[in-house]
């Protein structure tokens, strides 16, 4: 691409901060004009964020069919002075575009699925419309502070998402929510101190001196005589670990997620399964891998056993669920647990794998949570024992539903399996033992999804409470209907995402394994000259 | 063309899922029927002309990642000709015969519309069952092995109103992903050694990867061995082998149309598929064939042994279904691919033909499946009769001994007794050889507590007891003509000369200078091996070529068929003999002397409870897996997550928690405050810290 031309395009260099910003200029009109509490304020509350979000997806998927796979440096870079002098710094490559697409499809379908709210619902919106772009500047910082900024602030919406609009125990399940996080954001905040004060700069990637290019110290000294393999970069891994690990949500620090689902509105539960929970793994792949390839090196047995011991532990907790949104609350976090693992076995198929288990988790995950809000807000009742028997009244929500569990199932032919296949097949490159345990995550999952189905969908309708329970209406199939086409779509020409990504995998890839041979060439040396 | 008679059953399958609303119910049917027939006849078509080296069409780029780079693409050879019209022959007259068999159902009210879905299901099973066996890789193969299965779950649960049938659908998917399982640990594994998933890279590399080792879990192994096991054990899955076997019998929930188009002819047998589709692999991995073949020979045994005592008529047959893909197993154990394809044909036509008819009975007997409630059914359903008789004449293997005319049983199954011979294992050759008894009594038995004797159970049912509609008549009729003739027909090109088969399957032949000379064959010089064990007689012709030619490979030192063509007699006639031995017990203990059986029950009462609650597998697998798992479960969410990690949490909260929420003056919601306090201080830190040490440039 042409340098001259695309910097001669007003439009193009501002696209990123346009799109990110959209949102929450809506937040602020509603905010600022929208008066009154009464039906119709609702609705102008609704249609406002409806459209603000589909024009935003549509000005991203113009960035997507502009954006050049084959360069893997950043595009679209948006650079402005800041505060303090400090710079404003957006941009994309192809490890973050497709999160960006991802976050900008999925909210027209969360603002839709929440057109039954009608407390607070200006205020609702605007929770939501904030959250957007505090997501989208997450996927697009490229620099650290800005970065810092979104990640944290990110939260704050959803707090008040589940603390305002959440279930009866909302006050716990946030507060745990917000324990976890703010434990793992100390140490990032003290590790990101201590890069600036060792690179001397806040930029990300793109810049003549930038994050992504300096070289951190890795030499092994001890402190108290514990000795740190990987020195400086174990120590700064481990800082932005105890962060991303919780976002994922990682075990043995996952159980703020099952909660948190189980008390947030339909809504707030697909914005996190399916774009808050990537923030992590999105994390271990900007900053993570490409920054502290040594400290990355040292830890990934762990990260891969504990990746492993997530995907067979909440499994089986996944199997005695009585709650349907804990159920799938659970699974998710096995789910996460391939992308871990895919990413720290630091291959081409291992990284390719977990983006495109992220997205297609995202629109799984998603989809599931809807398929729990579509009889939640029929029944009010999210417990699996109220159910049964649900196809012999909503024969089209039983096919939907299906085809989700059969996706969340990892089935060949839905996106779903992708994703699982690859991770799997780099980590048997690294560690079979891993592999081997994590594969057995294929026959817990068919057992805990399908018998929530059994329990759900299946079996005569008898209890007296669902005689009268109604199909889906054309509004919900509406939202449907987006996530079945991407879930086949993707599961049957997983291209689309993998040739979006490959060339950026391939250059992360081949970055580490340089760096880290180079490691071992500075330590050789070392040692040869003692 | 092979794309058409791949994607007819697809179209058929949305057509009838989703369309019927448009076009009305039986119009949707007719159309998914129809377009089976036409892929049915295309199929025959393709096998009858294919005659040349293998073909591949792509279709679509699927998973491309690095170094991996796989397609939806269609490979075309002998092997895959055989499984295209076993699959779409069989289920072109299942979806025939559903139209009579379905038309009423006592499971649905009267305007719940349950067959389009039923034929929807049906066409989308023949379609994932296509995808599996034209497959070019095996990432490919493993869609149409799991969308078998989700159509087997399916199709299993069609009565979702009945638990039982519910719980059946999801061991029958839960257990074959235990064997997929190793399926995909197989596959991980080769991509590893081979860098490749595509079977033409992966058949290359196989003579190499007999000479390597790889670390997997706590040792090393042989690379081809590991991989042959890990694949094997996805097939033990598929085709209900022993282990993995419980949930056939469990299956026979669904619709009898069902048992007979995916349990018993088409997708039972995929996992024989798979161990013939990677005979080259196989041919490098004696260890893991060992293995094969003891676990088909103790699966035909065992599911014979319960197959003996069982009174419902759907699983009697089931078990039948799992004993002879235990022959299956054992003959491509042994190294004779040929004879288990051989059997997987023909046996796809009196199986399917029995179960059909099975269900003729039941369609008869108003949904009553249990045999002692049978009785002296041959004069009310005499076509049904018939064709039961034909199967069980098919299935004992009734023919003339030491020639080749007989039923198709007869000649596909002494093949596989003979190559098991010819194979030098005795372990296979004797039990096949008692399990040919045990079949041959339990098909009688089945036979006559059905057809002969007098009347049991409801008065009401056997006086109404009515003969099928011709829809289902015809189907039973055409897979007779199958039952009786296809052994006959392909004995040569399955089991006869060496030149027979290398032809049919388009094999290279080595290329001989004399008797005894060695080879001349590019290929085998590597392994060196002398050509020591040729036949005598007029031909001497050995398969040759590289690991990937044709169809099937043979290695150079396989010489299995000859040696199972130069059996002793004794050997040849003693599957007949057990036939008869099997058919004599059968007659004493049901016709000369009724009464027979359950006295022996009562006298030997252990075994015979042992034999009825199968061996005890499922109470077994039940306390040992199935409960451990939801206990841990519920230890690891109750005890893990709730004491330790929660508790641990809360512990820390309290020291922390209160100090911020003091600072921040709110009781209630306080934490929200606290986190945009420590955030803002968080900003500030860093940005203090940066104007401080000279700005960020």
């Amino acid at each position: 691409m042409d340098d001259d031309e695309r910097g001669g395009k007003l439009m193009d260099t501002h696209l990123l901060s346009i799109v990110t910003f959209m949102p929450a200029f809506a937040a602020l009109i509603l905010a600022i004009f929208l008066r009154g509490d009464d039906e119709a304020a609702g609705r102008n509350a609704k249609w406002l964020a409806m459209i603000t979000t589909t024009v935003t997806f549509l000005i991203s998927l113009f960035i997507l069919f502009e954006f050049d796979p084959n360069d893997t440096g950043f595009q679209f870079v948006d650079e402005a002075d800041w505060l303090l002098g400090m710079k404003y710094r957006l941009g994309v490559d192809g490890i973050s575009i497709l999160f960006v697409m991802l976050t900008t499809f999925m909210m027209p379908l969360v603002i839709a699925a929440s057109w039954n709210v009608n407390t607070r619902v200006k205020e609702y919106m605007i929770a939501f419309l904030v959250l957007e772009t505090l997501m989208l500047g997450v996927f697009m910082a490229l620099d650290l502070v800005l970065f810092y900024l979104f990640f944290e602030a990110g939260l704050i919406p959803m707090f008040l998402i589940i603390g305002i609009w959440g279930g009866a125990n909302r006050i716990y399940a946030s507060f745990k929510f917000f324990l976890y996080t703010f434990l793992g954001s100390v140490l990032m905040l003290v590790a990101m101190v201590a890069m600036f004060t060792e690179a001397g700069t806040t930029c990300i990637g793109g810049c003549e001196l930038s994050l992504l290019t300096h070289t951190f110290g890795s030499e092994t000294f001890s402190v108290m005589g514990v000795q740190i393999i990987g020195g400086m970069q174990t120590l700064l891994f481990l800082a932005f670990f105890a962060s991303f690990a919780v976002k994922m949500p990682m075990w043995p620090v996952h159980t703020w997620l099952p909660d948190a689902h189980v008390q947030a509105p339909t809504a707030g539960s697909v914005v996190l399964a399916a774009i808050l929970l990537k923030m992590g793994g999105y994390g271990f792949l900007r900053f993570s891998l490409p920054m502290f390839p040594v400290g990355s090196d040292v830890m990934a047995p762990l990260v891969l056993w504990m990746s492993a011991i997530a995907i067979v532990y909440t499994s089986l907790v996944a199997l005695v669920q009585e709650d349907m949104k804990k159920l799938i609350a659970y699974s998710s976090v096995a789910h996460m647990g391939f992308v871990t693992m895919g990413i720290f076995a630091a291959n081409q198929q291992g990284i390719d794998g977990a983006i495109f288990q992220m997205i297609s988790h995202g629109f799984i995950s998603g989809a599931l949570f809807l398929c729990v809000g579509v009889i939640y807000d029929r029944m009010h009742t999210r417990d699996i024992d109220a159910y049964g028997g649900l196809v012999n009244r909503m024969p089209a929500y039983a096919m939907i539903f299906m085809l989700f569990t059969m996706a969340n199932v990892g089935l060949p032919g839905t996106s779903g399996f992708v994703g699982e296949f690859l991770t799997l097949m780099a980590t048997f490159q690294v560690n079979t033992w891993v592999a081997a345990i994590a594969t057995t995550g294929v026959i817990f999952s068919a057992a805990y999804a399908l018998w929530l189905y059994r329990r759900v969908v299946m079996g005569d309708l008898i209890k007296e409470s669902l005689k009268a329970i109604t199909d889906m209406t054309p509004r919900e199939r509406w939202i449907f209907a987006p996530l079945v086409v991407m879930t086949l779509l993707l599961g049957v020409y997983p291209a689309l995402v993998l040739d979006m990504i490959g060339p950026s995998v391939a250059a992360l890839v081949e970055n580490y394994t340089v760096a880290l041979d180079a490691a071992d060439t500075a330590v050789q040396s070392a040692e040869a000259t003692h | 063309m092979e794309t058409t008679l791949l994607f007819a059953p697809l179209v058929g399958a949305l057509i009838c899922g989703f369309g019927w609303k448009i076009i009305g119910e039986r119009p949707a049917q007719v159309v998914a029927t129809a377009l089976l027939f036409l892929s049915a006849a295309l199929s025959w078509v393709t096998f009858l002309t294919f005659d040349g080296p293998t073909e591949h069409i792509q279709i679509l780029r699927f998973i491309e990642s690095g170094s991996l780079s796989t397609d939806w693409s269609i490979r075309l050879d002998r092997l895959t000709a055989i499984m295209l019209i076993v699959v779409t022959t069989v289920s072109s007259l299942v979806h025939l015969y559903s139209f009579g068999y379905m038309a009423h159902d006592e499971n649905f009210g009267e305007n719940e519309s349950y067959r389009p879905r039923f034929f929807a299901y049906l066409s989308f099973f023949t379609f994932a069952m296509l995808m599996l066996v034209t497959s070019d890789n095996l990432v490919q193969m493993f869609f149409g092995w799991e969308g078998v299965g989700v159509a087997s779950y399916l199709l299993i649960g069609f009565y979702f109103k009945k638990p039982s049938a519910n719980a059946a659908a999801i061991k029958a998917f839960v257990v074959n992903r235990v064997g997929d399982f190793g399926f995909a640990l197989g596959i991980f594994a080769l991509f590893y050694l081979t860098d490749s998933i595509r079977f033409d890279d992966v058949f290359a590399a196989a003579p190499q990867l007999a000479e390597q080792t790889v670390g997997f879990l706590w040792t090393e192994w042989n690379a081809a061995n590991l991989i042959a096991f890990l694949l094997f054990i996805g097939a033990m899955g598929k085709s209900a082998q022993l282990f993995l076997h419980t949930w056939l019998p469990d299956a026979m929930e669904g619709p009898t149309p069902v048992s007979a188009l995916i349990h018993a002819a088409t997708m039972v047998t995929a996992g024989v598929f798979l161990v013939c589709r990677m005979s080259p692999l196989m041919e490098f991995a004696p260890e893991a064939m060992t293995f094969v073949t003891v676990i088909g020979a103790t699966t035909a045994f065992f599911a014979a042994t319960v197959g003996l005592v069982q009174t419902d008529i759907k699983r009697v047959i089931a078990y039948s279904t799992c004993s002879q893909l235990g022959y299956m197993f054992v003959a491509a154990g042994v190294g004779m691919y040929s004879a288990a394809m051989f059997h997987l044909f023909t046996h796809a036509f009196f199986k399917a033909m029995l179960f059909l008819g099975a269900g003729s009975v039941i369609h008869a007997m108003h949904h009553e499946q249990d045999m002692t409630n049978y009785g002296g059914l041959r004069k009310k359903i005499p076509y049904t009769f018939a064709a039961m008789m034909i199967g069980t004449l098919a299935i004992t293997g009734v023919g003339i001994p030491l020639t080749h005319i007989g039923f198709a049983g007869f000649l596909s199954k002494d093949a596989i007794i003979e190559s098991a011979w010819g194979g030098g294992s005795m372990y296979g050759f004797w039990l096949l050889v008692v399990a040919a008894a045990m079949t041959s009594f339990y098909s009688w038995r089945l036979i006559f507590l059905t057809f002969y004797g007098t009347p049991r159970g409801n008065k009401h049912t056997h006086e109404h007891a009515h003969e099928s509609p011709m829809t289902m008549l015809i189907p039973l009729g055409v897979l007779a003509l199958g039952a009786v003739f296809s052994g006959m027909l392909w004995y040569g090109s399955f089991f006869g000369h060496t030149d027979e088969i290398a032809e049919f399957y388009d094999i290279p032949l080595a290329q001989e200078a004399g008797h005894g000379d060695t080879h001349v064959d590019g290929a085998s010089t590597d392994h060196g091996e002398g050509d020591h064990g040729a036949a005598d007689g007029e031909h001497h012709a050995a398969f040759g070529g590289n690991p990937g030619d044709g169809g099937l490979y043979f290695g150079v030192d396989n010489h299995v068929l000859e040696a199972a063509h130069a059996a002793p007699t004794w050997v040849k006639v003693s599957p007949f003999i057990a036939m008869l031995g099997g058919f004599l017990m059968a007659m004493w203990f049901y016709i000369w002397n009724p009464t027979l059986p359950a006295r022996l029950a009562e006298n030997q009462k252990p075994l015979y409870l042992f034999l009825k609650n199968k061996w005890y597998f499922d109470e077994i697998y039940n306390v040992v897996f199935v409960g451990p798992a939801k206990a841990l479960g519920r230890f690891l969410w109750k005890r893990g997550d709730g004491n330790v990690i929660d508790g641990t949490l809360n512990g820390v909260a309290m020291g922390i928690v209160p100090f911020f929420t003091r600072l921040a003056g709110k009781a209630q919601s306080g934490y929200i405050f606290t986190y945009v306090f420590a955030m803002v201080i968080g900003i500030a830190v860093l940005v203090t810290w940066m104007t401080m040490s000279g700005g960020a440039n």
